[in-house]
């Protein structure tokens, strides 16, 4: 309350303000510091000029980090070369179509059964907007993106133990939760009963808006008009014809809409991360990858396990056991090393770097996470169900649900993501056999759409725990571990730098591996350069 | 105690949704799932509780694995002759592995441990106590936001 009456300036007006004032600089200026124009800390591809041409770099692994490192290290001059576990470069950027088998810790190996044109992104199937890094190198390597659909209306949202276990429309939850809690604030405020009074300027002004917002009556009631109809849909659709009026929908009950606690995921989706625009690559999350390789594959080196990293003054060496076919062990050299070997591997092997460094390593797990994918004969859920693209949420262990955000409306079969799970449902489907993930995923989800179970042909099940070349899925840091360890994580250690993911503040996003890479790239060459 | 322990657990579904998502451990900023991580698991039964958590990386024998690096096995496992060692990974995770504490109880944990002593070619019989596990945890630790 500010008892002068003078009302303190919103961040528009204070913009607006300093724009009339200083000019449209001074603006965009104040509104980078205030946090609204910026994108991620992407400031553009990192500048290396005036390298020691043939400086030797081992860069270990070929996902989206060490591709980017060898790229832009690369062009700049250095002598690079690549270390990579698998058999293909891409790490967790990766996609799974018919024909590819996939083989897990354990022994367990999947025979992907996908018609030609399907697929499943195990691992990340989705970019923000603002993931300015990643989406300047899909633009660089012509990666050719399309819209993901992370919102969409017509989705279902459920609760086992609500509405009588019944998957809710998205749009009407939306509508009912927004409209009633607007009716429940307008009536409070016409009541005089917020517990601090507000001046009838602003009283007006929250009203209307609650009017306007959660489309209430003229008597501030959330009711099932034509109004309502509006945003939620009608029972009987606007038609052509004699009979073509309408019915209006009717709301759910305001107590049993509060108590579903649907509203989650409402608010989920509102999260900035979450935000539309989203997108994905056109074919399959591997283009990315791909557009990286084309540019690196040969200098990289597959099939390969690194043992050891050592250092010291004149340079590094990495000691590696080629793993599939004669076991010779090797010793590599060269001036500099990045390391984006995930933590639980880089965990296990010897890293000589400063205790710091080496704490680092050991404090931050991986999280486990496991995706389903489920092939239908038909996209029922087109035909049937009108739902293009999207998420449709539960609270049963699989979580959601997601539909194909791309060719729409096409014949014959069509993959669904069946189940996606982070915390204690991921523990427990990574210790199912794949074909229990996929039974699992199956009884779950014909909750949601009865077809399921007549329509399926064959499914997979991606647990991240047993990727034998991560072990987890990606890093699951601490407010602890980040004060303690995150510094010395991030910070090249005499001739190692670490990159990845879980070297960034976007853990868990492909932008947080391009980020941690042009980092771990910008730090490795001014110490080249200062060195030379 | 166990009496306390089961009026916990029975309270547990009448919470909000969004406190049980606080309890296990989550990636932070991550591409997640959605906002309802979901609750763990609610068994105090040793086996289960393997089966639900634990062999998810350590495999239903036991034995473990190795890719690019090697997940230990439990099974013949001599660091489990001390139980305090089990209890303190399973309460703070170690390396790679996350920390469990924060989604297992004591009497969950004392199960756990428990079972994968006197199972899997493990035959260390001295009783595992929720106490025991009371006496080892430290602070939890807090997931980012």
């Amino acid at each position: 309350m500010n008892r002068m009456g003078t009302r303190e300036p919103t961040r528009r007006q204070l913009l607006m303000r300093i724009g009339a004032a200083a000019g449209s600089m001074a603006a965009y200026q104040a509104m980078t510091q205030l946090g609204h124009a910026a994108g991620t800390d992407f400031s553009g591809f990192p500048s290396l000029s005036g390298a020691r041409k043939g400086t030797t770099v081992l860069v270990l692994g070929a996902g989206l980090a060490g591709m980017l490192a060898a790229y832009e290290l690369r062009k700049a001059g250095y002598d690079v070369r690549v270390l990579e576990y698998q058999n293909r470069s891409g790490g967790r950027n990766f996609t799974l179509r018919g024909g590819d088998t996939l083989t897990e810790l354990g022994g367990a190996t999947q025979h992907v059964g996908f018609a030609p044109g399907n697929y499943l992104n195990p691992g990340p199937w989705r970019i923000p907007y603002h993931h300015q890094g990643l989406l300047h190198y899909c633009k660089l390597f012509g990666v050719q993106l399309e819209p993901f659909i992370e919102v969409n209306h017509n989705a279902y949202l459920h609760d086992s133990d609500s509405f009588g276990g019944r998957p809710q429309r998205y749009r009407d939850v939306m509508t009912d939760f927004t409209g009633y809690t607007a009716e429940l604030l307008a009536k409070a405020i016409n009541q005089n009963k917020l517990d601090q009074p507000i001046s009838a300027d602003e009283q007006h002004d929250l009203l209307a808006a609650m009017k306007g917002w959660g489309l209430l009556d003229k008597n501030y009631g959330y009711s099932g008009t034509e109004l309502v109809a509006l945003r939620r849909g009608y029972d009987k659709m606007p038609g052509g014809g004699p009979d073509g009026a309408p019915t209006p929908s009717q709301p759910l009950g305001r107590a049993a809409i509060m108590k579903s606690g649907l509203w989650q995921w409402l608010a989920f989706n509102m999260s900035y991360e979450m935000q539309t625009t989203m997108f994905q690559p056109v074919g399959g999350m591997d283009m990315i990858g791909k557009g990286f390789a084309k540019h690196v594959n040969d200098i990289v080196t597959h099939n390969v396990k690194v043992t050891k990293i050592g250092q010291d003054g004149g340079g590094v060496t990495i000691t590696y056991v080629d793993d599939q076919g004669s076991g010779a062990v090797t010793e590599a050299k060269a001036e500099y090393c990045v390391c984006t070997i995930p933590l639980p591997v880089l965990a296990e092997i010897e890293v000589q770097a400063s205790a710091p460094m080496r704490a680092a390593i050991q404090a931050v797990p991986y999280a486990s996470s496991v995706k389903v994918g489920l092939e239908f004969k038909r996209r029922f859920w087109e035909q049937d169900d009108q739902i293009y693209g999207g998420i449709s949420f539960t609270n049963q262990p699989i979580s959601q649900v997601s539909y194909p955000s791309t060719r729409y409306f096409t014949d014959g079969p069509g993959v669904m993501l069946g189940g996606y799970m982070f915390g204690p449902a991921a523990y427990a489907f990574s210790g199912m056999t794949p074909a229990e993930r996929v039974e699992e995923a199956l009884k779950q989800g014909s909750v949601l759409h009865p077809q399921y179970r007549e329509e399926f042909s064959n499914g997979i099940g991606v647990a991240w725990s047993r990727m034998p070349w991560t072990l987890g899925c990606c890093s699951a840091w601490s407010e602890e571990t980040r004060r303690a360890h995150y510094k010395a994580m991030t910070t090249m250690d005499n001739r190692l730098v670490l990159a990845g993911e879980h070297a960034s503040h976007v853990g868990c996003w492909q932008e947080g591996a391009i980020l941690s890479s042009v980092s771990a790239v910008t730090q490795l060459h001014q110490r080249a350069v200062s060195a030379a | 105690m166990r009496r306390v322990f089961h009026q916990a657990l029975a309270a547990l579904p009448t919470l909000p949704v969004v406190a049980l998502a606080l309890l296990p451990m989550r990636a932070a900023h991550a591409d997640v799932a959605s906002s309802v991580a979901g609750a763990g698991t609610t068994s105090t039964d040793g086996q289960v509780i393997y089966a639900q958590v634990c062999q998810g990386c350590h495999q239903a024998n036991a034995k473990g694995a190795t890719g690019a690096a090697t997940i230990p096995a439990l099974a013949g496992n001599p660091k489990l002759a001390n139980a305090g060692y089990p209890i303190y990974v399973v309460l703070n995770g170690k390396g790679g592995m996350p920390w469990l504490g924060t989604m297992l109880n004591d009497t969950q944990v004392a199960s756990v441990v428990g079972y994968v002593r006197t199972h899997f070619g493990n035959h260390y019989t001295d009783p595992v106590t929720p106490q025991d596990v009371a006496a080892l945890r430290g602070p939890a630790p807090t997931p980012e936001k």
